[in-house]
């Protein structure tokens, strides 16, 4: 059984369809990396599975229960736990503070809490920042932040929102390799990016979204020679040159 | 890890001992008015952090806090007026019921975004105030006046001399710093931080914003309500102009707005700076008619909030920072 399961999820916004009929599944321990170009409906998937949003139509599944339309903190409390897009530090706290909230979610005692939280800071190298106010953090901070906040509740699928986008190379490299070590330990991810050489390398699946439609799914060798993809990418004319001159296939 | 008493534990702590030894010094004992003063401090004070709890570290805005301080007057006043009982099976009752009160009314609202919460807030002090106006069972407009009963702990009250509400007044500063105190060390206190600082991120992490915002809800007005029990023993009567009025709830915002919201020590501070300049420019200026206080109050709230937006606590904390600064400026020099 996979541990999310989302079958025939609509959304709309009065008469945006904002995804239409979206199903695929996330297995335990996998990376499944959620693209498209923008405004393609990933981040209001997002919303939907981690409760922001009730869906229109359709079902979520997550461990084996029906989670459609539970609020955020009930679907958090079951272990699915999402970061945004736009960073949302709680800037007037410490860092070390912002974390706590989060490993508050499966630890009461506050020296557990504490450990809990450290551990989470040095997994995403920010020890050194715990005093610091969150608002002060620079964004690639910022990011890791989101990533050691939500890791801190301990979850057991992480939903990274374009965690890497507005980073520098070494800080994409550094994130890929913390999210590789996590699912070495056993974590599963689903992870919307656009940075395509960070996505491509780690994931075990890549869904592929436009226009709110489930357009390609596949491992990531395959999606990245799928026509349909390069033409949502890049359009139907770029699509042509790039076979022709063979570059598609620099990913394999 | 073992946890640490911190230096705002030990603070505290010193303060409410200070508190404690100061009657002993004759001349504020004998003093009537001064007696008056630092033990009004201490009721604005825990008046303004039970509204911290709510307005402060939860980051919701209330107006209506005087409808639970006057619940809580009430509660006492009819025990004693009413009932010939003493006040604290009353304030007591007054208490769980404000908590029950605020909970039905914030349940509603909180459910909306944006400063509903504060708008109904404002409403309901009108409505009770209109209603405890023309409610005779409960004394309508001339409200409730104590016959003259034995003086003491029991009855909570006190002819003579003021030490006894003095020490009352600490007792219940104590209790409601305490309170907030544990809230601020433990799970709810980081909860409510986080849901005044992000609802959207403390709901991600699995915080029950609703839940939350509820429960500070609930215990703020519990404690206002003991305030409001407080303040009607004090004066041996309570109306309702007196307890539920928009001045009354102002004052709960304003204190804690001066002092620093979501700190633990800018209520005292704010009372202490308020406090003492409205019963003496009372005392003093009371000639002028009335108001004079609040203008001088006003004057303060506008420049604080304009120069240092954290209140009094904040400047010294800006303060403290800026001498750590320099002192780390001066040893890399060296």
């Amino acid at each position: 059984m996979a541990l999310l399961e989302i079958h025939d999820l609509t959304m709309k916004f009065g008469s945006l369809v904002a995804n239409d009929s979206v199903s695929f599944s996330v297995e335990k321990g996998q990376i499944v990396g959620l693209i498209g170009p923008n405004g393609a409906g990933k981040t209001t998937l997002f919303n939907c599975v981690s409760g922001f949003f009730p869906p229109t139509e359709g079902k979520i599944f997550f461990n084996g229960e029906d989670v459609t339309g539970l609020p955020a903190h009930a679907i958090a409390r079951k272990g699915a736990v999402r970061t945004f897009q736009v960073v949302h530090p709680l800037s007037e706290m410490p860092v070390l503070d912002n974390v706590l909230v989060g490993s508050f979610l499966r630890e009461k005692d506050i020296d557990r809490a504490h450990e809990l939280a450290w551990e989470c800071l040095r997994n995403c190298r920010l020890e050194d920042l715990a005093h610091r106010l969150a608002g002060d953090l620079t964004i690639g901070q910022k990011k890791r932040l989101e990533v050691a906040r939500a890791l801190a509740t301990r979850p057991l699928l992480l939903m990274l929102d374009e965690a890497m986008a507005g980073l520098t190379t070494t800080e994409v490299k550094e994130s890929v390799e913390l999210v590789s070590r996590l699912k070495d330990r056993g974590l599963t991810l689903l992870i919307v990016e656009h940075i395509m050489e960070a996505i491509m390398p780690i994931a075990d699946k890549v869904v592929v979204l436009d226009g709110g439609i489930k357009i390609a799914e596949g491992p990531p060798q395959d999606i990245i020679n799928d026509e349909r993809v390069i033409k949502a990418y890049f359009g139907e004319k770029y699509s042509r040159r790039l076979k022709e001159s063979g570059q598609a296939k620099r990913y394999e | 890890m073992k946890r640490k008493i911190e230096r705002k534990d030990w603070l505290l702590f010193a303060l409410i001992i200070l508190f404690a030894l100061l009657p002993a010094i004759p001349g504020i004992r004998e003093n009537s008015l001064t007696m008056h003063v630092i033990l009004m401090i201490f009721l604005m004070a825990s008046m303004s952090q039970s509204w911290n709890i709510v307005g402060g570290y939860c980051g919701q805005v209330s107006f209506g806090h005087s409808v639970f301080f006057g619940i809580g007057a009430y509660g006492a006043a009819m025990a004693v007026v009413k009932y010939g009982m003493t006040p604290w099976p009353g304030a007591l009752a007054g208490a769980f019921l404000a908590a029950g009160i605020a909970v039905l009314i914030s349940w509603p609202v909180f459910r909306l975004s944006g400063h509903y919460f504060a708008i109904a807030t404002f409403a309901i002090v009108e409505i009770f105030n209109r209603l405890f106006m023309v409610w005779y069972w409960v004394g309508g407009a001339i409200g409730l006046d104590y016959s003259i009963t034995e003086q003491g702990i029991v009855n909570f009250v006190w002819y003579q001399s003021k030490v006894g509400y003095y020490y009352g007044a600490l007792v219940l500063l104590g209790l409601v710093f305490g309170v907030v105190r544990w809230m601020e060390r433990h799970r709810i206190g980081y909860y409510l931080r986080a849901v005044r600082e992000g609802q959207e991120t403390a709901e991600a992490l699995g915080v029950d914003s609703t839940k939350a915002k509820l429960s500070a809800m609930a215990v703020s007005a519990f404690l206002a309500a003991l305030c409001g029990a407080f303040f009607a023993q004090y004066n041996y009567r309570v109306d309702p102009p007196m307890v539920m009025s928009l001045d009354m709830s102002m004052k709960f915002v304003l204190v804690t707005i001066l002092g620093g919201t979501g700190t633990l020590f800018g209520p005292l501070v704010g009372a202490a700076v308020l406090v003492p300049l409205q019963e003496y420019s009372r005392a003093l200026l009371g000639g002028l008619g009335g108001g004079v206080d609040l203008i001088i109050f006003g004057l303060l709230i506008i420049l604080v909030v304009v120069k240092q937006p954290k209140g009094v606590v904040g400047i010294f904390s800006y303060l403290r920072r800026r001498m750590v600064e320099r002192e780390s400026v001066g040893k890399e020099n060296d």
